[in-house]
């Protein structure tokens, strides 16, 4: 039972996220609202791991997911400053066209 | 024992839901960015009980270091603030929050049908009194059957860091120390 | 990975603890103190008591507040720093116990180092003033600098002994289980870098913009009263905790001829302390978008390189 109830939690954070994520207009809350999701992911992952099968090749998965919130991260904040100073956009709704 | 795991288990997930949930309500730019950051503390937390130490503290390392520099960029790029004029910075609200239940019942939907596979025994190298043979699995994974994934992180993590530099930079060093970077027209 | 190096002992302990890293943050301040005085040609004996007295004013001073403060995140943050401090010395063990004998304990020591970077931003926030705000800006831009090779100087130990366990690292360097040479002597590089990162998350001298008095004080601006008191003596403190913690990194734990290895932990540590207090005050200040540059170029580069000795020294010699 403990297994659902964790993997609850984490669809509960992955669903908190994904409404951050469609509703934000800000690109930082954007970010925020992905990271949100990921973070679901994380526990998720954590939690089939002890749970189900404890290998190092769900450790490894979990290596991967914390790789690409990083990398997320990163290259959301290079983009938002990138948008910001081509034509002061901070609001996805700004972003519209690729034009920049 | 396991009881007492599960209790703080079922708390810290009732923290991490309910800050994460937070971070959309409220006004402040930094209460928000530390919201999430306690959010991700909690799943931390969660995953150390877990039996997942490092994954669990080096999650805690990184994601204080992520949201620290996510109130910069909040600041930075919130260029209407909420907290001074009150408005909705939301778009869409009603699609997104019907999307967001509709995932989660699916979701919740799913774990709940599917016959998850139970664990026969907990293994040796998972016991909370051999918790660094978990570090170690991992390590010795990383450096031997999953060396793939490892290459590909690095390879990728290196890329990030040139490619966030190159998009983000406003001036080159050869803007900043002119054509022969001995540092004339800055 | 054999049979514990280290006894863990029950959480009560935190009190002493607490009272051997305040006893240590307060003789460190002293120190400090003494050798302000005498630079300004005062007797040093007025200067040592100089922490005390400044306690006693603190703790009898009203609290000021700013327009508009978000006095929740600043409270929190300013209290939390003698929380950092006592995190960091949990995992470091006085010669067989220990507080939290953590399988991954240098990670938690980098993981606590990181919240530094949080408190540090939040009390710059919290008053709602633009000197504070600044200094929680350059305290982040520093940290970009500090932080990478502060990492790899922590997993230098780590890799040389073939454990993140606080314990276990102490124990690859004494004569009994291990090599019997402190790590500092064949990773001096990593040592100081490690102890420039110490230097850098106290939040005080050179490597401090973020309080220093080019910015009025910076974060410590604003605060008053027990605010002030609780963020000077966390920083202290963190400098003590950053102290306690290279005993068992570098210098060789608690082994030592003729005391008891309890006393040899505590004696490292003040003297690293002391050897710190007194190597700050005759630093520069360093400008942070310069100190980047240093930390990338140099440090980073001199840290991986040291990592490379070890790991190359670990391969030979199993």
């Amino acid at each position: 039972m403990t297994l659902e109830a964790v993997l609850i939690v984490a669809a509960a954070l992955f669903s908190v996220g994904l409404y951050g994520a469609l509703s934000q207009q800000v690109v930082v809350m954007v970010m925020m609202g992905l990271e949100l999701m990921l973070n679901g992911v994380v526990l998720a992952a954590a939690a089939f791991w002890w749970f189900t099968a404890p290998a190092p090749s769900l450790q490894a998965l979990l290596v991967v997911v914390l790789a690409a919130m990083t990398v997320e991260m990163a290259m959301g904040f290079a983009v938002a400053t990138l948008l910001h100073r081509t034509s002061g956009a901070d609001m996805t709704d700004m972003a519209g066209d690729l034009r920049g | 024992m396991d009881l007492a795991r599960d209790i703080a288990l079922g708390a810290l997930g009732v923290v991490a839901v309910v800050t994460g949930a937070l971070v959309f309500r409220v006004d402040s730019m930094a209460r928000a960015t530390y919201l999430l950051a306690a959010s991700f503390v909690a799943v931390g937390a969660s995953v150390v009980l877990l039996h997942l130490d490092y994954v669990g503290v080096v999650v805690v390392l990184m994601m204080l270091m992520e949201m620290a520099v996510m109130g910069v960029y909040m600041v930075m790029f919130m260029g209407m603030n909420p907290a001074l004029m009150p408005m909705s910075m939301v778009h869409s609200g009603r699609r997104a929050v019907i999307a967001a239940v509709t995932c989660f019942v699916l979701l919740a939907v799913g774990i709940l049908l599917v016959p998850w596979p139970t664990r026969t025994e907990v293994p040796t190298s998972a016991l909370p009194s051999s918790s660094e043979a978990t570090t170690y699995a991992l390590g010795d994974a990383l450096m031997g059957d999953h060396m793939l994934v490892m290459m590909v992180v690095s390879q990728v993590m290196l890329a990030t860091i040139v490619a966030g530099i190159v998009i983000a930079q406003a001036r080159g060093r050869y803007e900043r120390l002119g054509d022969d970077l001995k540092g004339g027209s800055r | 990975m054999a049979e514990a190096a280290v006894v863990q002992v029950a959480a009560p302990w935190v009190l002493l603890a607490a009272v051997l890293l305040g006893a240590l943050a307060l003789a460190g301040s002293s120190l400090d103190g003494a050798l302000a005085a005498r630079a300004a040609g005062r007797p040093a004996g007025t200067g040592a008591g100089r922490p005390l007295t400044e306690v006693a004013r603190l703790m009898r001073q009203r609290r000021r507040t700013t327009v508009a403060a978000d006095r929740l995140l600043w409270r929190l943050a300013t209290s939390s720093f003698v929380v950092a401090a006592l995190l960091m010395v949990a995992v470091v063990p006085l010669g067989r116990w220990t507080l939290a004998d953590a399988s991954v304990g240098v990670v938690w020591f980098n993981a606590v180092d990181v919240l530094v970077w949080v408190l540090v931003w939040l009390a710059g926030w919290g008053p709602n003033a633009m000197h504070s705000l600044v200094g929680g800006y350059r305290f982040l831009a520093q940290a970009m600098a500090y932080e990478l090779p502060l990492m790899f100087a922590l997993t230098a130990p780590a890799v040389a002994a073939g454990s993140l366990r606080v314990g276990d690292v102490a124990a690859a360097q004494s004569a009994e289980s291990g090599s019997g040479l402190p790590f500092v002597v064949w990773m001096p590089v990593a040592f100081v870098v490690y102890c420039i990162g110490v230097l850098a998350f106290s939040v005080r001298g050179p490597l401090s913009p973020a309080a220093g008095p080019a910015l009025a004080g910076g974060v410590l601006g604003e605060t008053s009263g027990l605010d002030r008191l609780l963020l000077l003596a966390g920083r202290s403190a963190l400098l003590a905790a950053g102290a306690a913690f290279a005993v068992p990194l570098f210098l060789g734990g608690g082994s030592g001829p003729l005391l008891p290895d309890w006393a040899w932990v505590l004696v490292k540590t003040a003297a690293l302390l002391a050897v710190l207090v007194v190597v700050r005050r005759r630093l520069p200040d360093v400008r942070p978008d310069r100190f980047l540059a240093l930390g990338w170029t140099v440090l980073l580069p001199a840290a991986l390189l040291q990592l490379l000795v070890v790991a190359v020294v670990v391969v030979g010699r199993s």
